[in-house]
């Protein structure tokens, strides 16, 4: 049997006050698996009392390696992982790969694609702040809501299994388009879906954001300040709610985000109540933007037809000699990018999501890199978190929406 | 975004601080020497109002090019929604400077970099690893470091395959 190597205390005790050394103040660990801390968090709480002195978040337990998995895939293999990394949030991950792909090869997007991966991208927003809505207040001892949001969570959910035959890890937004255009009960799905949430939504505000309980838990709770916000890289719903009207879709627009209307919902507090509040007004906005594309769907082709990075259609290879072998080298060999690099950012549910590849002119990727939100914004968790009572770190954790599959990756 | 501000940035840095200014699918790239990096962090926040390093990264070059690693930096302005990307060479072995002191959303970046490409950065507060276990050992983004896999031990075959680890990595 292994023994594992021993840690010396002068090597850590740089993480902790003077206080602790003395036994002062007591040192707790929540996590790796803590049930509010959604994943294996690991959080080393220093405690005076009930006050929260000092938080170390530890973590990399669900670290997969995707990046470097990626370095040894083809183009279009390496997407599959990027579903995995923001579990919640796959198609935006799906989009911010694509987008960077797309930039290395200069495909362009049909419009009938743009406005569906805006649909997809949207329905995923509400999709993963409803698992927010619901876990968070669980996390506060409010326990029905969490059965709510997930009934709605599950027409989104089968929304995404309608255009790709997969709940969650759906894969459906392409390098130069989508794997196919949607089936025909997909404009019903989800006008069905548009016309129910509002009501639903309105049910959720009845029973949270006037209630009494949930406002002494939340308001001052966590505060995060507009100049700590930026300087740490917060970004996505926390930034917002700090004061800073900022968001990738308004501020550098892809996949035509311009042509639609939205307002970025701002709050200034900056503590948990606030995130709250912006997290629903931004499921209303994303209700908007979702009926504008819907409404406008341009009808045309779904995939780009620049055959140097795109596979024949299906209908030429049993006509087609040229296309059977293009075919056969495209899924066999990849396409190849030219040298250079690009860095594709977009909105994820939980701020910029950005995906760096480095292409070295070969079919497959020399380095990705991504920049997932929520890595930036669990490192402002100490920030938020000291001073506070030990009670009130839950519901911290829970405002700042980790993922731990985007943190690790 | 605003071109004008990316463009106007890169062309200080290259005026003042030794910087060579490229683009990379339409993005505006400048390479900088290690020595300067710390002064243009500086002159990114307070003259051209850049907030935050939104991201850092590397590239290992293996056997293609010495130095071996460049260092990638995006600093991104909400002011005026600009994004610049740095790019800094280092070698193995050598350290690089922390923008922990100007940047301080840096911090997990920096140690994400040493602790996947082992790059020390000097002026850390706090450099240790932060994905991998704190026993690993290799930096497993190096191009060097293989993809590997791990037989999943049972109890019957555990201390035959334990046999086979290199010592100390788990």
């Amino acid at each position: 049997m292994f023994e594992p190597m021993e840690v010396s205390a002068e090597e850590l005790q740089h993480l902790v006050s003077d206080r602790a050394l003395k036994g002062e103040t007591v040192l707790l660990n929540m996590g790796p698996q803590h049930p509010s801390t959604h994943g294996v968090l690991r959080l080393l709480v220093e405690l005076d009392g009930e006050q929260v002195v000092n938080v170390v978040p530890d973590i990399g337990f669900l670290h997969t390696g995707i990046e470097k998995n990626m370095e040894a895939k083809r183009y279009w293999q390496a997407e599959v992982m990027t579903d995995r990394m923001d579990y919640l949030n796959p198609v935006g991950n799906n989009l911010a790969y694509c987008l960077a792909v797309e930039q290395l090869t200069g495909l362009d997007v049909p419009p009938r694609a743009q406005a569906i991966r805006v649909i997809l991208a949207e329905l995923q927003r509400i999709s993963s702040h409803l698992v927010w809505l619901g876990t968070h207040l669980l996390d506060l001892g409010a326990t029905s809501l969490f059965l709510y949001t997930f009934r709605e969570r599950e027409i989104i959910l089968d929304i995404f299994e309608l255009v790709s035959g997969a709940r969650m890890m759906t894969t459906y937004i392409r390098p130069g388009g989508l794997w196919r255009d949607v089936p025909p009960e997909f404009d019903a799905a989800v006008r069905a879906f548009l016309d129910l949430f509002p009501r639903r939504l309105r049910q959720y505000e009845a029973l949270v954001t006037k209630n009494p309980i949930y406002k002494d838990r939340t308001q001052g709770v966590g505060v995060l300040s507009k100049e700590d916000a930026m300087r740490w890289g917060v970004t996505g719903p926390m930034l917002r709610a700090s004061g800073v009207a900022y968001d990738t879709r308004k501020a550098r627009p892809y996949s035509g985000y311009e042509q639609y209307e939205f307002d970025i919902p701002v709050e200034h507090s900056g503590d948990v109540y606030a995130r709250y509040l912006v997290r629903i007004e931004e499921m209303r906005q994303s209700l908007r933007i979702i009926r504008q594309a819907l409404d406008n769907l341009p009808d045309g082709p779904v995939r780009s037809d620049n055959r140097k990075y795109m596979p024949p259609p299906r209908e030429e290879i049993g006509v087609s000699m040229e296309s059977l072998i293009h075919h056969f080298k495209f899924w066999t060999e990849g396409f190849s990018p030219p040298k250079g690099s690009a860095y594709a950012a977009v909105e994820s549910p939980r701020g910029t999501l950005a995906v760096f590849i480095e292409s070295d002119g070969s079919p497959r990727p020399y380095r990705v890199h991504v920049r997932t939100p929520s890595f930036a914004n669990l490192q402002a968790l100490p920030l938020m978190a000291k001073g506070g009572m030990v009670a009130d770190l839950v519901a911290t954790v829970g405002s700042v929406d980790i993922v731990l599959g985007d943190v690790d990756r | 975004m605003s071109a004008e501000h990316v463009q106007a940035a890169a062309e200080a840095l290259a005026e003042r601080l030794q910087g060579e200014v490229s683009e990379d699918n339409g993005q505006v790239v400048v390479r900088l020497p290690k020595a300067r990096l710390l002064d243009a962090a500086r002159l990114l926040r307070d003259a051209f109002g850049f907030q935050v390093a939104e991201d850092i990264t590397a590239v290992d070059y293996w056997q293609r090019r010495e130095p071996r690693f460049d260092v990638v930096y995006h600093f991104f302005s909400y002011d005026h929604a600009a994004l610049l990307r740095l790019r800094v060479a280092v070698d193995d072995g050598e350290a690089m400077p922390s923008i922990t002191a100007v940047f301080p959303g840096a911090d997990w970046y920096e140690r994400e970099v040493y602790d996947m490409f082992g790059i020390p950065f000097d002026g850390h507060p706090d450099l240790r690893r932060i994905l991998m276990p704190y026993d690993w050992e290799g930096h497993p983004l190096r191009k060097d470091y293989p993809l590997g896999y791990e037989e999943p031990q049972f109890t019957f075959n555990f201390d035959e395959i334990q046999a086979k680890k290199v010592q100390g990595r788990r």
